[in-house]
């Protein structure tokens, strides 16, 4: 595997029942039952975490590292996602949470949310410079642009080249905090799947900073049962405008162009590009958008409700609205927050390179569509009649794999048994 | 190879779907995506000008290694002053269809802009052919 077909998301194949509900909710259609489990095409996934989500049986999950991966660094460095403070009871502040994750076994934390607002401006920097035509896109996250990548390749170069507040944050703790230090681990307290990702190989890097990326719902009960005793100090050091990348709008709010649209929810996300794609975006500068429902707050390795942990984060930032700012922790003067390189379009939907193949592939594919039954019933394995078709195409299904196709032939058949059935050998003939 | 679609003109909900459709399969073709956008964009605009004027017709694409040449026919009105229908800004979309983001006069130009090839054969009370070229470096 490669960063092109690297993916996080993982089937429990013990806990699979192959129930075909995944593959339906899959924006890829990357997902097929065979054998009677669910299987992804590594080439197609997105990371986006629809299938953790949707599985009735947990079979789905994130390969994302346990709490027990900091052993592997003396000196462990927490950067824990704005969603985490959406998990708790406002009674217990940021600070608090903060201090938590110290107690918890890390040497020392730096927000995200923090660097959340160096993101900020620097998308916004960015695009008052820019040359050519918005709008332009976040790339905040992850499974956002491998959606691009996968699906809307012409879409690629309106994405905003700057590093997202997760690799920002990472690369002050090994830039600035810690500079030169090999014994430095840091760990990304995620609510997302395509983080675990983009931590070994990420979107507009060589790099990553991240070392381990651990998720939110596997400290959650660690930290809750250790947050009643912590002792508060000032660790926090986000203001509100960090704080609310949470959720959707934040980070429109934070980069401050008025002329944004944000989406949220992978279904509205496509249903967006797709408008962009058709020019029918006009007046638009900037686009926020991501996969999870009400932004990351929804993510699958999340504990909270999306919706209760957004009204916790806004509560949150009301309070600290009303507060002063604490000083940076460090100085991010004249750290570079661009990428270092593009992103490629990855052509996984493509029938064939050679177009000719592909074209005759097509046809196939067209000709075996109008003859099955268009229910969608997903007993083949794949999402859609549609989906099962181009799989017969590309040879990976056979026509029988439709139970209605079968059928068919089993009646034939047995039409056909009948006929012989009647059939004398000449010698017994004697009508 | 050729892609047939009924566009129905009841609902502008539902405009856009052959666009999208024809967008798809040109991906699963491996045509270049900046060549898609040039489809996309001038195929939308025209579907959307048969909903809104015309009450639907059929979308049909014809793809080869060498172009993709979408024609959209309807049975609508016919353009009265086709002159005047390619200029930016003007149109006849009630205020209903405007309200919706649609309607700016920008359709036609829009598809000239994006086409290789754009070929406009009307009659009043009898409808709209729109033949649009889009020519593929890939092939």
């Amino acid at each position: 595997m490669d960063g092109a077909t690297f993916h996080s998301v993982t089937l429990d194949p013990a806990k699979c029942t192959g129930c075909t509900t995944c593959i339906r909710y899959c924006p890829t259609e990357a997902i097929r039952v065979r054998k009677g489990r669910a299987s992804i095409m590594d080439d197609r996934c997105i990371d986006c975490g629809e299938c953790i989500r949707v599985c009735p049986h947990s079979a789905k999950k994130a390969l994302s590292d346990p709490l027990a991966a900091l052993e592997r660094f003396p000196l462990r460095v927490a950067i824990p996602a704005p969603t985490l403070y959406g998990q708790f009871d406002e009674k217990f502040t940021v600070d608090r949470i903060l201090g938590g994750l110290l107690a918890l076994g890390f040497s020392d934390v730096v927000e995200v949310a923090w660097a959340a607002e160096l993101v900020a401006q620097a998308t916004a920097d960015w695009m008052a410079a820019a040359e050519g035509e918005g709008p332009w896109i976040s790339s905040a996250c992850p499974a956002v642009v491998k959606l691009l990548q996968v699906r809307f390749p012409s879409l690629l170069d309106k994405l905003v080249p700057v590093l997202s507040p997760m690799e920002a944050a990472a690369r002050i703790v090994k830039e600035r905090l810690y500079p030169g230090r090999s014994d430095v681990g840091v760990f990304f307290i995620s609510p997302c799947a395509a983080k675990v990702t983009v931590s070994r190989y990420p979107q507009g890097a060589r790099v990553s900073a991240v070392d381990g990326v651990i998720g939110i719902k596997d400290v959650y009960l660690a930290l809750r049962n250790v947050l009643p005793s912590v002792e508060e100090k000032p660790l926090g050091h986000a203001g509100a405008r960090g704080i609310a990348w949470a959720h959707i709008d934040g980070e429109s709010d934070a980069v401050g162009d008025p002329r944004g649209i944000s989406v949220s929810g992978i279904a509205d996300v496509i249903g967006v590009f797709e408008a962009l794609e058709n020019g029918k975006l006009r007046n638009v500068a900037f686009i926020e958008a991501l996969a999870c429902p009400a932004g990351c707050v929804g993510g699958p390795l999340t504990v909270e409700n999306p919706y209760i942990a957004r009204a916790r984060i806004r509560a949150r930032e009301r309070r600290i609205a009303l507060l002063e700012q604490r000083p940076s922790p460090v100085s991010a003067e004249g750290l570079e927050l661009l990428w270092e390189e593009g992103v490629s379009a990855r052509p996984a939907l493509r029938l064939d390179p050679d177009m000719l193949k592909a074209m005759i592939m097509m046809e196939e594919m067209e000709q075996v569509l109008s003859s099955l039954p268009g229910l969608d019933c997903g007993s083949c394995g794949a999402p859609s009649c549609r989906a099962f078709a181009e799989d017969v195409a590309r040879g990976q299904a056979l026509i029988t794999d439709c139970i209605f196709k079968l059928r068919e032939n089993v009646r034939k058949l047995a039409e056909q048994l009948i006929d012989m059935e009647r059939m004398q050998p000449p010698g017994l003939d004697r009508e | 190879m050729k892609l047939h679609y009924e566009v129905p003109g009841d609902d502008l909900s539902l405009a856009g779907r052959a666009s999208t459709e024809v967008k798809r399969a040109l991906g699963r073709l491996g045509i270049d995506p900046v060549e898609i956008k040039r489809v996309a964009v001038a195929m939308y605009e025209a579907e959307i000008n048969m909903v809104i004027h015309a009450g639907g017709g059929t979308a049909e694409a014809d793809i080869s290694p060498e172009r993709v040449t979408v024609v959209l026919a309807d049975h609508g009105p016919g353009i009265a002053d086709l002159d005047l229908a390619m200029q930016e800004g003007y149109s006849t979309a009630p205020e209903s269809v405007r309200e919706m983001g649609f309607g700016a006069g920008m359709g036609l130009p829009n598809i000239k802009r994006n086409a290789d090839d754009l070929h406009i054969d009307t009659a009043l009370g009898l409808g709209t052919t729109v033949t649009i070229v889009i020519k593929l470096k890939t092939g």
